[in-house]
């Protein structure tokens, strides 16, 4: 079943990026018998038991060459392009020079797509390409890192702020079209950035596959949203990769909106003090699946990790959450907090939630909280005593649970995108956006 | 303004309320004093329409209505105010938001146009001051991470801006500092006029200080066991309840 890819990417070699570099071709070449030998991940792989990735070997969907994109509607893209930023688009897997706007990026910071940066700093990419990758688990990271065809490279030097957040855009255009890329991060000490995510595409059946390693040096901060609002028929695999390094700081903010099978994996490594913050919300109508699962290493002292998740389901949507927590034995006086909670509106919604601690040290501080419900009569009453009927009552707190969420967004362009999704996403709640 | 004739309320099979009967003219303040498990909070939930509660005998009539026949959303309306004892959170909405739908809905019961944005802000502005807050509290949602007090507080800053007829205060004063006490008193004192009447349901003497109210009950087990001037209040001060118990049996 894994031969229909390798045929399909045997074609495309020579436009992959980096294609004429040796060291690039070995690495895809380890990372291609790997993905032959074990194919995509199966539901009989306990990572992967509730998300059922037949589609991707029933019907092959196939990559494009830069000289085959398809038709963009450019006003359609304007609307997820956010004020204030830099963008860089990457269209079908392809980086778009045209569509992206990269001017007046400071000379300390290097962004790039990933073939031009393979071009011109190939010595800086290859000290991070793969490094971060899962490759012990069944993933999709060996798929990806076997045949990626473009995607960003983001480098931030030593004590460099960025001004300006880097919004990169993914546009998958035509049905069938598979979109698969691989970005790299890095912030070296002391700098500081933020980076948005945003993965949008047709209303066709397509696929995207997106593997982003993240390197946060020590005592530098990167925050990087995801916003995944991909069309309806879409599969959407991604994975965040990251390697924290002391006193670092790495906040993550991902929301799936999109896609009728969407699975994202975050793996964080951290190292001495180290603190990470993730947060997520994942809104699920009609027969939409939206997996997520995160695993957070403490490998040495005085880490600090903090993971809130929130999920609405609706019709016969399903979301899943697992949040493993891995603290080392020498991992002493760890702080790890997880929550995950799941708000159903419909009987046949279903939410799957599985926290996984896993503690070898002896001297630590780990607390986690899983809740699937529905909403709390004691508030619907609380708003009705004020006047409000009951249906309004339950909208507005459908609304509230998310947007809890979307407040914790502190860039405003982005947060008003959020938060018109989230409207958009559940229209019944009648919610007056020119009050809030 | 309510008259509360023989009101039997049970919770399961168990009954909590066994014959309550209680008058409250416009412009009155009552106090309702007793101790734990007498069924204060029981008597403030039923009245503004709480699930939960099987009213198995007996009537409320407010403003020559049925108030029991109401859904809790309309008793508000019609001008019905519970201010909980045990304010909820809501992460994600703002307490001008809530505030704002709040009087909108009264509004539009009344037939009126919703409120003008910038008429709401400023008396919402004007409101909070009065009650020695600061402005952020508007846009804070509603209750998150307020202390006890400011939780209490933004309940009377909700009476302010709803202008209610009839106002049950459940343990507004328990877990206040002296300063606390003052403020929210104070708020409730500004709401005091002689068509507005208040039913203060308390568990400390200590609040009567501040808020003199007209008539004072004891209620035990379920049962309005005396009623007098504010200077019951004090008597039960110094002689506990369990006074009162001695008396009824």
């Amino acid at each position: 079943m894994t031969t229909q890819y390798t045929a399909a990417y045997a074609k495309l070699e020579n436009s992959l990026a980096g294609s004429s570099l040796g060291w690039l071709k070995a690495l895809r070449l380890q990372a291609k018998e790997q993905f032959i030998e074990q194919g995509f991940p199966r539901l009989s792989d306990e990572e992967w038991r509730y998300s059922n990735l037949a589609l991707l070997e029933k019907k092959p969907f196939n990559p494009v060459s830069e000289s085959e994109l398809g038709h963009i509607d450019i006003a359609d893209l304007e609307a997820y392009k956010l004020s204030d930023c830099w963008t860089l688009v990457l269209v079908d897997g392809h980086y778009s020079a045209s569509l992206s706007n990269l001017a007046g990026i400071p000379d300390s910071v290097i962004i790039n797509s990933m073939a031009e940066a393979l071009i011109s700093h190939p010595d800086k990419v290859k000290g991070y390409l793969g490094q971060a990758t899962e490759t012990k688990e069944v993933g999709f990271s060996v798929f990806n890192n076997a045949w990626f065809t473009d995607g960003a490279f983001v480098y931030i030097a030593a004590n460099t702020v960025l001004d300006k957040p880097l919004q990169i855009l993914h546009v998958v255009t035509d049905a069938e079209i598979l979109a698969n890329t691989h970005h790299i991060i890095a912030l070296e000490t002391g700098a500081e950035a933020s980076v948005i995510e945003t993965f949008v595409g047709c209303e066709e059946q397509y696929a995207t596959v997106s593997v982003t390693e993240v390197f946060v040096a020590s005592n530098s901060g990167l925050t990087l949203y995801k916003t995944q609002l991909e069309g309806d028929k879409a599969i959407h695999l991604g994975g965040v990769y990251v390697k924290q390094a002391r006193d670092s700081r790495f906040n993550h903010a991902n929301f799936a909106f999109g896609s009728l099978l969407a699975r994202t994996d975050v793996h964080i490594d951290l190292a001495q003090a180290a603190e990470c913050d993730l947060n997520g919300l994942y809104l699920g109508a009609k027969r939409q699946h939206l997996d997520t699962h995160t695993r957070i290493e403490h490998l040495e002292p005085y880490g600090i990790s903090k993971e809130l998740y929130k999920g609405v389901l609706n019709d016969k949507a399903r979301g899943v959450f697992q949040g493993r927590v891995i603290v080392a034995e020498q991992a002493q006086k760890t702080d790890s907090d997880m929550h995950n909670h799941n708000l159903l509106l419909s009987d046949n919604a279903e939410a799957d939630t599985k926290p996984q601690l896993e503690i070898y040290a002896d001297d630590v501080k780990c607390a986690h909280g899983i809740t699937v419900g529905q909403l709390d009569e004691t508030s619907i009453f609380a708003l009705q005593a004020r006047g409000i009927d009951k249906v309004s009552a339950k909208n507005m707190l459908t609304f509230a649970f998310a947007n809890e969420m979307v407040n914790k967004i502190k860039f405003k362009p982005l947060h008003d995108q959020i938060l018109m999704h989230v409207l958009n996403k559940f229209p019944q709640a009648g919610i007056d956006q020119s009050w809030l | 303004m309510i008259s509360i004739k023989n009101l039997h309320v049970s919770v399961g099979d168990k009954p909590i309320l066994k014959g309550i009967n209680l008058e409250i003219p416009a412009g009155e303040v009552h106090a309702i004093m007793g101790p734990n498990g007498a069924g204060k909070s029981t008597l403030s939930h039923v009245l503004s329409g709480k699930a939960g509660y099987t009213v198995t005998e007996g009537s409320v009539t407010y403003k020559g209505q049925d108030l029991l026949a109401l859904e809790p959303e309309m008793r508000a309306r019609e001008g019905v105010f519970l201010a909980f004892q045990y304010p909820v959170e809501i992460p994600g909405v703002s307490n001008i938001y809530l505030l704002k739908a709040a009087l909108n809905a009264m509004r539009k019961h009344r037939g009126e146009e919703e409120v003008d944005a910038l008429d709401f802000l400023t008396l919402a502005k004007d409101k909070i001051k009065a009650l020695e807050m600061d402005e952020k509290f508007l846009y804070r949602a509603v209750n998150e991470g307020f202390s006890g007090g400011e939780k209490k507080r933004n309940e009377i800053l909700q009476a302010a801006i709803l202008e209610p007829s009839f106002c049950i205060l459940d343990e507004t004063d328990s877990g206040l500092d002296i300063d606390a006490l003052k403020v929210v008193s104070k708020g409730v004192n500004d709401l005091r006029d002689k068509e507005r009447s208040f039913l203060m349901i308390t568990h400390y003497q200590r609040l009567l200080d501040y808020i003199k109210p007209d008539v004072v009950h004891v209620l035990a087990d379920g049962k309005i066991v005396k009623s007098g001037g504010p200077e019951l209040a004090l008597e039960l001060e110094a002689k506990g309840y369990h006074w009162v118990e001695e008396q009824v049996s």
